[in-house]
């Protein structure tokens, strides 16, 4: 095998692309990465992780402005907004570093260019700068962010995730278009350091995909804590001025017009399905994505698509997981399960932080389930209490006829940590008998969402 | 290390079997031969031997425990110098032991045959909510294949499997849904009773017998006279006999599948198997239900031997104590039902046999002969056949030669 020729090339260093990259070498095949910006992809250095180290700063400036109800004292409390970008962009640069590092351990070979179908089993890298052959190609380039007509980011006034990561200027007033996980998680950032936020979302309800209580649960403490949200709301026109921008809003049959610093959109993702190559091959694009059947193949034989690419839902851990899939099946395991759609969590880090797995209530209904739902709060568990985080709730739904647990909704402190409980019971098929023997610790958080289950049930013990 | 006793196999089709009661206490001394416990299974109670020396040291299984895996260790037996304290080990080396383990248990009356699906006391990985499933479905989960990780059974798995026949039915094993009176003020009161591993079998072979076997029957009326009167004459001579009209059916029906062959005979789904032996089987019913023990070779005994033959089996199978090859296989099937004065009777045929012969009372009924009315003493059988493996023809020529038989019964003494 000479140099440039591999069992597998990954198009893409992302989180679906590096992690099938190294699963394929474990496996004994030859593999290559071709990456045309960082290794990581957005997840790790323009998404997931850098949102994570702002939120955390963001989070330690709420509680220490709340010291005092905590029989604590700080003064002169402040913030540095470069030292803060900073930070996240220090945490983003070492975990780049540890999957080049990976990646070297694990003997996966890396080209830097944009990777591009060139033939049957052949990648070009850049313009022509190397030539590779493999068995299989996995695309794995991932998506950007969607920018609608008029309100397309310019980087100054307009922001996209991009910019809205690494501010210069803290906007004093911020418009926020999109109240998915992505806007929701920039305007409670901006929030938590005073700015003032609006958010305008086209749906009837923030975070659209979550379950409709906890929509409406997080609603209400966004509100609380300041924030603007107008709701079945669409941006009509931006007009920008010097240093400001004037946007008209319509909703309900009515127009308002807000004057602010800047505005964030985020309103959705496409595909990155351009300069991939694809134009002489059998895959297939449905609306900027690559249509893969449960084993990730796409309609072209060797050619495989994972990750955000490859539709939604548009998480790292999908593409990851996807990634794994992808290539056990290609080095011929016979263990290899596709992936239950279901059994994916969703986290938003938000205050306070949304998490779930599963179907939502009004999901399930619709499904034809008879359902059970159990619900507790924040405020009738011990360590939330004494954490100073009662604000929250705990969401179980059971299907009635089976006792299948078919989704849980959380909101509150510490969800995105404690959504995997729900999520490991679902991936076991677990029904409500297990969660009810499962002896929770006592005194966490998670005992909530052993007494939600308990209340699904009617038995609840401590509401 | 002690050695383990395991659930005996003592039959080739056993998969479980109910521990009825031990014989043996812990601490009790055991020598090879022993009776250790009665083992129920689904045909009789059998006593269980020790094929090993040793001390009783720990009972696993108790008395009356229900539908016990074959191989699924019940007992643990202390060799000479072992105390106690040696009991702990084998249980956390269950897994290391148990494919050597059969060989060391099997009982002399055991073929170590077991059905590798049920490799006995193996757990089933399943789901909980695909047990639960199951459960509900009456799907036994030992007949699915599981689809995920390392072969666990899953929701999708149990949702493809099969549904049994009869819906709600509980497993084997899963808790019995107790019996409630939903609306006892409408329905009538009753009581349940727990079926017996027999009355499953019963239930099973005999549903699977109507429901899949194209059974017709014929019927045809032998006249009893000669029969009756060479039956006192023979049983005035003799005091260690007393023949039955239902030995001289026997005689008759293993004399006219000597001349019928192809009525002795089986359907598989590559080939009619024709047995090479007349062995006869003859329902006897006994309080638990019905059982067919098996006279071997029954062309070649006279009625004498017949008759002590019958007696003895019919014994043993009132007290549950056939043995498996005194129950199993057999060709041919005799069902009668005269001593109760039915007259005539359909039989359910018992597979996988072709044909089943159901007999009635010999009674005096009016018959025409030689053109006027008379009496005689009449006896109508009637014979359900299985048509795949015999025509009607077939059927008809064999009952023709076993009504000549049974009127003239010395041609039976030849």
């Amino acid at each position: 095998m000479s140099d440039n020729t591999f069992d597998i090339i990954v198009i893409g260093g992302g989180p679906g692309g590096y992690v099938a990259a190294i699963r394929a070498s474990q496996l004994g095949l030859k593999t290559a990465v071709v990456e045309r910006e960082h290794l990581g992809g957005i997840c790790l250095n323009w998404g997931c992780i850098p949102t994570k180290a702002l939120l955390r700063s963001a989070e330690v400036y709420r509680n220490m402005q709340h010291a005092g109800s905590y029989g604590l004292s700080a003064s002169g409390i402040g913030f540095d907004l470069a030292k803060v970008v900073a930070r996240s962009r220090g945490v983003s640069a070492q975990l780049q570093a540890g999957v080049k590092h990976l990646l070297k351990k694990n003997k996966v070979t890396v080209f830097e260019g944009q990777g591009r179908l060139a033939g049957k089993g052949k990648v070009t890298v850049g313009d022509g700068k190397a030539q590779l052959s493999g068995k299989h190609i996995i695309l794995a380039t991932g998506a950007r962010a969607r920018n609608l007509p008029g309100l397309e980011a310019d980087g100054k006034l307009v922001w996209s995730y991009k910019e809205a990561m690494v501010p210069d200027v803290m906007p004093k007033r911020l418009l926020v278009i999109g109240s998915g996980a992505i806007g929701i998680e920039f305007a409670s950032f901006y929030n938590a350091l005073g700015s003032d936020v609006t958010v305008v979302e086209v749906m009837e309800r923030v975070l659209p995909v979550e379950d409709e209580e906890i929509s409406a649960f997080a609603r209400k403490s966004f509100e609380k804590q300041g924030m603007k949200i107008i709701t079945g709301a669409s941006v009509k026109s931006l007009a920008k001025g010097k240093d400001e921008v004037t946007v008209t809003i319509e909703a309900a049959g009515k127009t308002q017009e807000v004057t602010v610093d800047r505005v964030i959109s985020a309103v959705g993702i496409v595909g990155n399905v351009e300069n991939l190559g694809l134009e002489n091959t059998k895959v297939v694009v449905e609306k900027t994505h690559v249509v893969v059947n449960q084993w990730l193949e796409t309609g072209e034989p060797g050619v495989y698509a994972i990750g955000d690419l490859a539709g939604a839902p548009w998480l790292a851990h999908k593409a990851s997981h996807e990634g794994v899939i992808c290539v056990e099946k290609i080095a011929g395991r016979n263990d290899v399960h596709p992936l239950n759609i279901r059994n994916i969590p969703g986290c938003t880090y938000c205050h306070p932080q949304v998490a779930s797995v599963g179907l939502t209530e009004a999901k399930a209904k619709e499904k034809g389930y008879q359902v059970k739902v159990g619900r507790f709060p924040f405020m009738g568990n011990g360590k939330a209490i004494a954490l100073g985080e009662t604000e929250g709730m705990v969401k179980t739904v059971f299907d009635a006829k089976t006792g299948e647990l078919l989704g849980a909704h959380m909101i509150g402190a510490e969800v995105t940590e404690l959504i995997q409980g729900y999520m490991v019971a679902k991936t076991l098929e677990t029904t409500e008998v297990e969660l009810m023997h499962a002896v929770f610790p006592h005194p966490t958080l998670s005992e909530m969402m052993h007494e939600s289950v308990l209340d699904a049930y009617g038995h609840a013990i401590h509401f | 290390m002690p050695i383990q006793i395991l659930m005996p196999a003592l039959s080739p089709t056993m998969s479980e079997g109910n521990l009825a009661r031990w014989l043996k206490k812990e601490g009790d001394p055991v020598k090879s031969g022993d009776i250790l416990a009665e083992i129920e299974t689904d045909k009789a109670t059998m006593e269980f031997e020790a094929t090993d020396e040793g001390t009783l040291g720990k009972i696993l299984v108790p008395d009356g425990s229900q539908g016990v895996k074959v191989n699924q260790p019940i007992a643990l037996l202390l060799e000479e110098g072992e105390d106690a304290a040696s009991l702990a080990a084998p249980l956390a080396a269950k897994a290391a032991l148990a494919p050597a383990a059969p060989a060391v248990a099997a009982s002399a009356a055991a073929p170590p045959v077991v059905p590798p699906a049920v490799s006995a006391g193996d757990r089933v990985f399943a789901s909980p909510l695909a047990r639960r499933l199951a459960r509900e479905a009456g799907v036994d989960l030992t007949s699915v294949k599981g689809s995920g990780p390392h072969g666990r059974i899953v929701r999708a798995d149990v949702e493809k499997a099969p549904s049994p026949p009869k819906a709600a039915s509980p497993t084997p094993g899963a808790p019995a849904p107790k019996p409630v009176p939903a609306v006892p003020d409408i329905g009538p009161a009753y009581t349940e009773q727990p079926l017996s591993s027999m009355r499953k079998v019963i239930a099973r072979r005999l549903t699977e017998a109507k429901q899949t076997v194209p059974h017709f029957y014929l019927t045809i009326d032998c006249r009893l006279d000669k029969l009756m009167a060479l039956r006192a004459d023979l049983n005035g001579r003799g005091d260690d006999y007393k023949l039955s009209v239902n030995d001289f059916v026997i005689r008759a029906v293993a004399l006219a599948l000597r001349k019928v062959p192809a009525a002795n005979a089986s359907f598989t789904e590559t080939a009619i198997r024709l047995y090479s032996e007349v062995d006869v089987s003859v329902a006897v019913a006994t309080p638990n239900g019905l059982i067919t023990p098996v006279i071997r070779h029954a062309d070649h005994k006279g009625l004498a031997a017949l008759s002590n033959e019958m007696k003895s089996l019919a014994g043993k199978a009132r007290d549950g104590k056939l043995k498996p090859e005194e129950y199993q296989g057999g060709g041919f099937t005799i069902s009668n039902l005269g001593m109760y004065g039915i007259r005539e009777f359909s039989a359910i045929i018992n597979p996988p046999q072709g044909c089943i012969l159901a007999v009635g009372a010999g009674e005096q009924r009016p018959v025409v002969v030689d053109g006027a009315l008379a009496v005689a003493t009449m006896m109508s059988c009637t014979l359900s056949v299985d048509h795949r493996v015999v025509d009607g023809a077939i059927g008809a020529e064999f009952l023709a030669a076993f009504k000549k038989l049974i009127e003239e019964p010395l041609t039976m003494l030849l």
